[in-house]
């Protein structure tokens, strides 16, 4: 039994180097501070009934599995006879393979995208229009006193976020709020129990528990003028960490540019002449510019509550503006709540490689950039491509039915560690190592900070890794390209023709 | 009275439930009690005769799908359902990008029926139902 420690968890993009993971008999047994999701994976899931162990060819309508070099020589086959393939994925794969991918798809001449086209893809777009005030997570958990979630949940997404990099870390300026947290929820539960108890008594009689402190009640909360650090959270329904906050706005769908903006004309002290914006109170949005302009380090973190919503990088350019007013009267900055743990890593690698981050096209033979028309799903909508490679992601599970439908009229290559939706509708399926617990790599934390994923178990024989798959399936599309090009003709031209009919 | 159907606002995202059925397996019985769901309101349950538990189906303009309907677990949201990421929410979501990439995950517009007695598929079936093909 050995005991791995400073485990980096692959799952989101808080990217926790602070895993404490006992191995035994090659399999993970115990581990300390991972979330629930992270314990799944780690623990039960890399290692299930649905892994992928040997290559898989679709005939007849099922899959079966084939040798290595068989599935290889068929995906380069399907990836060098089609006019204008698309490879997409590369969020839950490592940085190293992702360069590889990019020269795949300059070989190909293909589309090349990631899972940032479906999350954060409108965030980066706001950043190209008009930069960003970041800074890294490190910075936030220790001098951070104001915390913004906005449209997010990391209660649900981002498990630890709050307990690694907000409102619950022990910064070195800033103080947990774990404490306070605790009393306010065991308070909560121990009235909870007395109002129970004078239920079954009948000895009180019941009066209904007062509703909860949101933007409904028409009194303003107390909380937000409370000392230390301070969450604030913007959402359209109650999430556990809205519960968790100590100010929640419920705004409503598709309103949050005009909340937004409103808040950009409070700070700026201009006057409103509504009653209301996006279902909130003036009033209320009153106290929260308040909070905003008084903290002295604040952060906003958002999600795809702004990035799907009605207006999506609109809803970002108009946040980014707010952090930037915030910055002429205090030290403000802005944050998306990247998903998967090496979606950044993509955007990083790919832009390294051809200057753009996402939603790329090669078919000219240099890289063009255009969302919206070389991102994945508007590809698939107007049926542009006619093959798919999918690497580390699930479109199955997370792109729109009709999407997935015109990706299924053309053949399928899936790379997975697992039997996920997508694998289970491939035509080559390849096994792959899971990075982080079978194979180290890089990978780009939220907040672009790189780090090292670490190999904890051997993986099973025979499965290669991401990085390993591709340079054979690379290579192996080169050599069926050169012997195609030595079997054609040379093309006549202009000049030899006339020399012919000489 | 009981409506017989609820017009209303759909998001669709992560649940902590969800997340830890997506690293069990897409095939896990976790996966699939936590994802083929969808969130209403106590009162919109209430106006649809419905409980916990009970099959409704939801239309959008981009399909159909069934899915156990469960109240929300906290605060008030008449006019608002929740559907958590996956091939069940994938049914009712819209491709439409709007020449940004990013398809219609959140804020459209769905009718939610009960369908009592009707069955909700698992990711098998319903793969197999939508895109004819399985493992």
């Amino acid at each position: 039994m050995t005991e791995v420690k400073s485990v980096v968890c692959p799952i989101c993009g808080c990217l926790c180097d602070d895993l404490e993971v006992t191995v035994e008999n090659n399999a993970i047994v115990k581990m300390k501070n991972g979330c629930s999701v992270c314990e799944a994976k780690m623990i039960h899931g890399y290692n299930s009934e649905e892994r992928i162990l040997k290559p898989m060819i679709r005939k007849d309508g099922k899959l079966v599995p084939v040798t290595m070099d068989e599935a290889i020589h068929k995906a380069a086959q399907i990836l060098t006879d089609a006019k204008y393939p698309l490879l997409f994925g590369w969020s839950s794969s490592t940085s190293e393979a992702q360069r590889v991918g990019v020269e795949l798809a300059e070989e190909l001449g293909s589309a090349l995208d990631n899972c940032c086209s479906v999350c954060h893809g409108p965030s980066v777009m706001a950043t190209q229009e008009i930069g960003i005030p970041t800074c890294t997570l490190g910075q936030i958990r220790h001098r951070a006193d104001l915390i913004v979630y906005w449209a997010c949940n990391p209660w649900s997404s981002h498990p630890r976020h709050v307990e690694r990099y907000t409102s619950f870390s022990e910064g070195r300026f800033e103080k947990s709020e774990w404490k306070d947290y605790i009393q306010k929820v065991k308070a909560a539960s121990g009235k909870k129990k007395l109002e129970a108890a004078a239920r079954q008594s009948r000895v009180i009689k019941y009066q209904p528990p007062p509703r909860p402190q949101t933007c409904t009640v028409d009194a303003p909360p107390q909380t937000i003028q409370k000392m230390g650090r301070k969450m604030i959270v913007f959402d359209v329904r109650k999430t556990m960490t809205a519960e968790a906050a100590d100010y929640f706005v419920q705004v409503e769908p598709n309103k949050d540019y005009e909340i937004l903006e409103a808040l950009r004309c409070l700070i700026n002290d201009q006057e409103l002449d509504v009653e209301k914006v996006g279902g909130v109170p003036v009033e209320y949005l009153k106290e929260v510019a308040d909070a905003l302009v008084n903290c002295e380090f604040g952060v906003i973190f958002f999600g795809l509550g702004l990035t799907a919503s009605a207006g999506r990088f609109r809803n970002i350019e108009i946040a980014i503006s707010l952090t930037r007013d915030l910055n002429k009267k205090t030290k403000f900055v802005i944050s998306p709540m990247r998903g998967h743990f090496n979606v950044t890593g993509a955007n990083v690698v790919f832009a390294w490689q051809t200057g753009y981050p996402y939603a790329l096209d090669f078919s000219q033979g240099y890289p063009q950039y255009n969302p919206g028309e070389f991102t994945a799903i508007d590809l698939l909508r107007r049926g542009d491509n006619d093959a798919t490679l999918v690497i580390s992601a699930d479109p199955g599970a997370h792109f729109p039915k009709s999407a997935v439908q015109n990706m299924m009229k053309h053949p399928l290559i899936v790379i997975n560690p697992d039997l996920n939706c997508i694998s289970r509708l491939g035509d080559v399926v390849f096994p792959t190592q899971w990075c982080g617990i079978e194979y180290e790599g890089t990978a780009y934390r939220m907040d672009h900070v790189p780090i090292v994923l670490r190999k904890v178990v051997e993986p099973p024989e025979g499965v290669l890794n991401d990085e390993e798959l591709l340079t054979k399936i690379l290579a192996e599309v080169k050599r069926i390209k050169a012997e195609k090009a030595a079997k054609t003709p040379p093309k006549s031209t202009c000049a030899t023709k006339k020399e012919e009919a000489n | 009275m009981v409506d017989q159907k609820l017009r209303a606002t759909i998001i669709t995202g992560r649940t902590i439930d969800q997340g830890v059925g997506k690293e069990l397996g897409k095939g896990s019985q976790e996966y699939y009690d936590n994802a083929a769901v969808v969130f209403l309101d106590k009162a919109d349950m209430m106006k649809l005769g419905i409980r916990n538990g009970v099959p409704v189906r939801v239309t959008s303009k981009f399909g159909s799908v069934i899915v156990k309907a469960r109240k929300f677990p906290r605060g008030s949201m008449p006019g608002l359902v929740f559907m958590p990421c996956g091939l069940w929410a994938n049914a009712v979501c819209g491709d439409a990008t709007y020449s940004m990439g990013m398809p219609m995950f959140k804020g459209f517009p769905v009718e939610v029926e009960p369908a009592p007695g009707q069955p909700v598929l698992t990711l098998d079936e319903l793969l197999k139902e939508e895109f004819g093909r399985g493992l």
